[in-house]
C-alpha cells in the first residue's frame, strides 16, 4: 500500500512518510496477529461432539498486559508525532517567499506581493490556479477564502490546510525539492464545481524562477 | 447470593394473579405446556384493535419491530442512492443504466427505450426544469452527485443505523432482557417512533422541492450549507435541517425512556453487573444520545436561523458575524459521540453472540463494561480529530491526537476479550455467529485504519481522501451492519416465533462479506493514492499532469461492480425476512440455548412479556459451568441448593 503514495517532494514532510510506514507496519503486524489468532481459535475450538467449552471468566493479568501494551504503543506513536506535527503546522520563521492564496468557487487565486514585498499594494500579482515557486526555498502561504471552505491540498508535499472565510491561516509552509508541475486540488466539498477545482504548483529552479519574476515585473 | 433469595420473595407481589406454577421447574429446554398457558393469559387481558396493535402500538416489541422495518426500508433508500453515485464514479458522464437515456436517443433524438420516452416527456414539460438541468438523459451531474452522497450518509446514519440499533434492538431487547413488562413510558415510546416517521417524511419531501435536496455533505459544513447561492439548494437544505431536528427529538424521547427503564425496572436480582452486555451498550448509548443530540439540535436551529432569518452565526462578514468553525465544533461535538452510538450497540450484540455460540462466559465481563464506559467518555473529548486541517489551533491538534489514540486502548481490550471468549470454547458456526465473527474482524480493520487518521501528521495527507471513506464504512458497515444482520437472525425466533431460513441466511452472509470487502477495501488504496472524497468525477480535467485519480479508473469500476453486488445481495435478506415471518420453521422457546431473560418469555411474546416477572439468580454468561449437566444455566433458574442463611 505504501507504494501508492505519490512522490514526496517536500523537505518538511519526509517524516510524514516515515510515520506512515511505521504505522503501516505496526497495523499490519497487529492485524496478522489478531486475525491469525482468531482463525486459529475458530479452527481449534470449533464444536466437536463430546468436547465441552472450558469455563473461563477472564484473567486480570491478561487484561493488564494488553491494556498496558496498547497504551505504550499509542503513547509512543503520539510522542513520535508531536514534533512532526508542530514542524508542519506552524508559521514559517523567516520565509524566503510569502504568497497569499485565496480560494473562491472554483479556483485558487495566488497573490504575489511583488517587488515591494508587501501584500495589498499596487504591484501585487494575482494568478489563477498557478503557483510558481523556486526549489529548495521556504515558502509561506497565507490562506484565505472568499466564499465557502476550501482545502488547499498538495499531495506531493503531504500538505493540506482548509481555507476558511474570515480567517487568514498562516500555518502552511513548504520547501519543494523537485522541479516540476504538481496538482493542488481542493479537498473540502465546496459546491458543484468541487471535483474540478484544481490548481497547479510549478516548482522551478532558482534561475528559472528569477527569469519568471523578471517577466512578471519588468522594470 | 442470599440477597437475591430474599429479594425474590419481596417481589412476589409484582406477579400477575393469573400466573401458574410453570416457572418453578428446572427443565429449561422444553416448555410447551407453559407456552399454552401464557397465550391464554395474554388473550384474556388484551383484545386490541388492529390500529392499536400494529400502528399506534404502545407495546415495546411492536415498536421495536416498527423501527426495524422502518430502518430496513431506509437501508434500501440509502443504499440505492449510493449505487446511483457509484455508477457516476465508475462511468463518469455516462447515463445511468435502466433509467438513463439510450445512446441512440442522445445522438439523434430517436426514442428507443422506455427511459427515452420518460426523458422526452421531461424535456417537453415545463415543470421538471431542475431535473432537466442537473440530470440530463440520466447522467449524474455534479449538483446531483453532491445531493446523492449527502443524502446517502444522512439516511444511513440517522435513518438506518440508529433506528435499527437503538430503536429496534433497544426497544425489543431492553424490557425483555432486564425482565420487565414494558418500557417505563410506553406513550413516549410510541411518540418516538412516530416522530421518526415524521422526520423521514420531511426528509423524503426534500427530494421533490425545487433546487433539489441538501448537497452540503452529511456534515453540512457552513458556510456552504448556509447560503443558497453556494449550492443552489433552497428548501431542500431547510427540510434536511428540520427533519434532523425532529429525528433528534425522537432519539431524545427514546433515550429518556431507555435510561429510566434500565435504572428502575430491572427484575429482582438483576444487579448492574448481571446485565447482559448488549443492555449495557444500549444504556450507555442512551446516555450519549441524551447528551449529544441537543448539541446537534441547537446547531441545526442556528443554521435554520442563518438560512431563514438572516443571522450570521456560521458566516463571517466584513462587519463581523460568526465563524464557520463554530458549526464544525458543534457538529463534531455531537458527531463523535454519534459515531460511538453507531458502534457500541454493535459491540453489545457481538458480545452476546460470541459468548452464546462459544458456549463460554464472556471473557472479562467487567473490563468489557469498563471499556464501553471508557469509550463513551473519551468520545466527548476527541471531536477535534475531525478538524485537524480546519484551521483550528495546531496546539489543539496535539491534544486531540492523544485522546483519540487513547481510544485504541478500550477498543483493543474489547477485541482481545472477544478472542478470549472464543479461547477454549466450543464454537458453533451458526449464521449469527458468522456475523459476529465478521463484526470482530471488520472492526479490527476499521480500528486499525483509524490509527492513521488519529496520527495528525499522517492525517494531513489522508484527510478528505477515500481512506476516510474506507474507514467509516469498515466501522459502520463492517461493524454496525454485520452486528445488525447477526442480531436480526439471532432474535428473529423471539420476534416472530419462527426461524429465518438458514440456507438463505448463509448465502446472504457470505456474499455480503465478500462483496463488502471488495467494495470498501480498495478504497484504502485509492485514499493512499490521493483520491479525494466527494468528487463527482475522478476523471475530470487533466491538462498535462496525469492525475492520481485517473490512475484509479479501473479500481473505481471494480468498486462499483462490487457495490452493485452488495446492494442486490441484500434483496436475499429482505426476501428471507418477509418469507420467514409467514413461512419460516416454527421456533421453540429458547432455540439457541441462551441464558438471558428474553428467552424465558414465551414465544410469541405476549403483551406484558412474562407470565411472572422472573427473578435473576446469576450473571448472563454462565455457560459450560463445571459440574453442571447442561452447558447453560438461565439467569432465572433458581440455585440447586440455595445458600443457607448466614453463610
Amino acid at each position: 500500500m505504501l507504494g501508492w503514495l505519490p512522490e514526496n517532494i517536500s523537505e518538511y514532510a519526509q517524516g510524514v512518510d516515515t510515520l506512515f510506514a511505521l504505522i503501516y507496519w505496526i497495523t499490519v503486524v497487529v492485524f496478522v496477529l489478531v486475525i491469525g489468532t482468531l482463525i486459529m481459535f475458530l479452527i481449534k475450538y470449533r464444536h466437536r461432539e463430546g468436547h465441552r467449552a472450558e469455563y473461563i471468566e477472564g484473567s486480570t493479568k491478561l487484561e493488564i498486559i494488553w491494556t498496558a501494551v496498547t497504551t505504550v504503543i499509542v503513547f509512543g506513536l503520539a510522542m513520535l508525532s508531536f514534533p512532526q506535527w508542530n514542524n508542519l503546522k506552524s508559521p514559517a520563521e523567516n520565509p524566503d517567499y510569502v504568497v497569499q492564496v485565496r480560494g473562491e468557487q472554483f479556483n485558487w487565486y495566488m497573490i504575489y506581493p511583488g517587488p515591494d514585498n508587501e501584500l495589498g499594494t499596487e504591484d501585487d500579482l494575482e494568478l489563477e490556479n498557478e503557483l510558481y515557486v523556486p526549489e529548495d526555498k521556504l515558502v509561506q502561504i497565507l490562506l484565505t477564502s472568499k466564499d465557502v471552505i476550501h482545502s488547499f491540498f498538495i499531495p506531493n508535499l503531504r500538505q493540506k490546510q482548509d481555507a476558511v472565510p474570515g480567517r487568514t491561516i498562516d500555518t502552511l509552509k513548504f520547501q519543494a525539492t523537485e522541479p516540476g508541475r504538481y496538482e493542488i486540488p481542493c479537498a473540502e466539498l465546496c459546491g458543484f464545481g468541487h471535483a474540478e477545482m484544481r490548481g497547479y504548483l510549478i516548482v522551478k529552479t532558482q534561475e528559472e524562477y528569477d527569469a519568471w519574476v523578471k517577466e512578471q515585473w519588468p522594470e | 447470593m442470599q440477597d437475591n433469595e430474599n429479594m425474590s420473595h419481596e417481589h412476589e407481589h409484582d406477579d400477575d394473579e393469573h400466573h401458574d406454577h410453570a416457572h418453578d421447574d428446572n427443565d429449561t429446554i422444553e416448555h410447551t405446556h407453559e407456552h399454552d398457558d401464557d397465550e391464554h393469559h395474554a388473550h384474556a387481558h388484551h383484545e386490541e384493535s388492529f390500529i392499536r396493535k400494529y400502528i399506534f402500538s404502545l407495546d415495546h416489541k411492536m415498536i421495536g419491530k416498527q423501527f426495524l422495518i422502518y430502518g430496513l426500508i431506509m437501508l434500501f433508500v440509502g443504499g440505492g442512492l449510493a449505487l446511483l453515485f457509484r455508477w457516476q464514479l465508475a462511468y463518469p458522464e455516462r447515463p445511468l443504466p435502466i433509467i438513463g437515456a439510450s445512446e441512440k436517443y442522445m445522438e439523434d433524438g430517436e426514442v428507443v427505450t422506455g427511459a427515452d420516452k420518460m426523458w422526452e416527456r421531461i424535456y417537453d414539460s415545463d415543470k421538471e426544469e431542475w431535473l432537466e438541468a442537473h440530470m440530463p438523459n440520466g447522467v449524474v451531474e455534479p449538483a446531483i452527485y453532491n445531493m446523492l452522497f449527502t443524502m446517502h450518509a444522512t439516511i444511513m446514519v440517522f435513518f438506518v443505523v440508529v433506528p435499527i440499533l437503538v430503536g429496534a434492538f433497544g426497544n425489543f431487547l431492553i424490557p425483555l432482557m432486564i425482565g420487565t413488562r414494558d418500557m417505563a413510558f410506553p406513550i413516549l415510546n410510541m411518540l418516538s417512533f412516530w416522530l421518526a416517521v415524521l422526520a423521514a417524511v420531511i426528509m423524503a419531501a426534500g427530494f421533490i422541492v425545487p433546487g433539489g435536496h441538501a448537497s452540503a455533505g452529511w456534515t453540512g459544513y457552513a458556510p456552504l450549507s448556509v447560503d443558497p447561492q453556494w449550492t443552489g439548494v433552497g428548501w431542500g437544505l431547510n427540510l434536511w435541517a428540520i427533519s434532523l431536528l425532529i429525528q433528534g427529538f425522537s432519539s431524545l424521547v427514546g433515550s429518556i425512556n431507555y435510561i429510566t427503564t434500565v435504572i428502575n425496572m430491572r427484575a429482582p436480582g438483576m444487579t448492574w453487573l448481571r446485565l447482559p452486555l448488549v443492555i449495557w451498550s444500549l444504556f450507555i448509548v442512551a446516555i450519549l444520545l441524551l447528551l449529544a443530540f441537543p448539541v446537534l439540535s441547537s446547531a441545526l436551529a442556528l443554521l435554520i436561523f442563518d438560512r431563514l432569518a438572516g443571522t450570521t452565526f456560521f458566516t463571517s462578514t466584513a462587519e463581523g458575524g460568526g465563524d464557520p468553525l463554530l458549526w464544525q465544533h458543534l457538529f463534531w461535538f455531537f458527531g463523535h459521540p454519534e459515531v460511538y452510538i453507531l458502534i457500541l450497540p454493535g459491540m453489545g450484540i457481538a458480545s452476546e453472540l460470541v459468548a452464546v455460540f462459544s458456549r463460554k462466559p464472556i471473557f472479562g465481563y467487567r473490563s468489557m463494561v469498563y471499556a464501553m464506559i471508557a469509550i463513551a467518555f473519551l468520545g466527548w473529548v476527541v471531536w477535534g480529530h475531525h478538524m485537524f486541517q480546519s484551521g483550528m489551533r495546531p496546539g489543539m491538534g496535539a491534544f486531540f491526537m492523544t485522546t483519540t489514540m487513547l481510544i485504541a486502548v478500550p477498543s483493543a481490550i474489547k477485541t482481545f476479550n472477544w478472542l478470549g471468549t472464543m479461547f477454549r470454547g466450543s464454537i458453533r458456526f451458526t449464521t449469527p455467529m458468522l456475523h459476529a465473527i465478521a463484526f470482530v474482524s471488520m472492526f479490527v480493520i476499521g480500528g486499525l485504519s483509524g490509527i492513521y487518521m488519529a496520527n495528525t501528521p499522517v492525517d494531513i495527507y489522508i484527510h478528505d481522501t477515500y481512506y476516510i471513506v474506507a474507514h467509516i464504512h469498515y466501522v459502520v458497515f463492517g461493524g454496525s451492519l454485520f452486528a445488525i444482520f447477526g442480531g436480526i437472525i439471532f432474535w428473529f425466533p423471539k420476534m416472530y416465533g419462527r426461524y429465518m431460513n438458514d440456507m438463505l441466511s448463509k448465502i446472504h452472509f457470505w456474499l455480503t462479506f465478500i462483496a463488502f470487502n471488495c467494495t470498501f477495501f480498495p478504497m484504502h488504496i485509492l485514499g493512499v493514492g490521493g483520491h479525494r472524497r466527494r468528487i463527482s468525477n475522478p476523471m475530470a480535467e487533466a491538462i498535462d499532469v496525469v492525475t492520481q485519480e485517473q490512475l484509479f479508473a479501473d479500481m473505481n469500476i471494480f468498486i462499483t461492480m462490487s457495490a452493485f453486488t452488495l446492494g442486490f445481495v441484500q434483496l436475499i435478506l429482505v426476501f428471507n425476512f418477509v418469507w420467514s415471518i409467514y413461512r419460516g420453521k416454527v421456533a421453540e422457546k429458547n432455540p439457541w440455548n441462551v441464558n438471558t431473560l428474553e428467552w424465558e418469555a414465551p414465544t410469541p411474546v405476549p403483551h406484558g412479556n412474562f407470565a411472572q416477572i422472573p427473578t435473576v439468580y446469576r450473571g448472563p454468561y454462565e455457560y459450560s459451568v463445571p459440574g453442571e449437566e447442561s452447558d447453560f444455566i438461565p439467569q432465572a433458574q433458581p440455585e440447586h441448593a440455595p445458600a443457607s442463611a448466614g453463610d
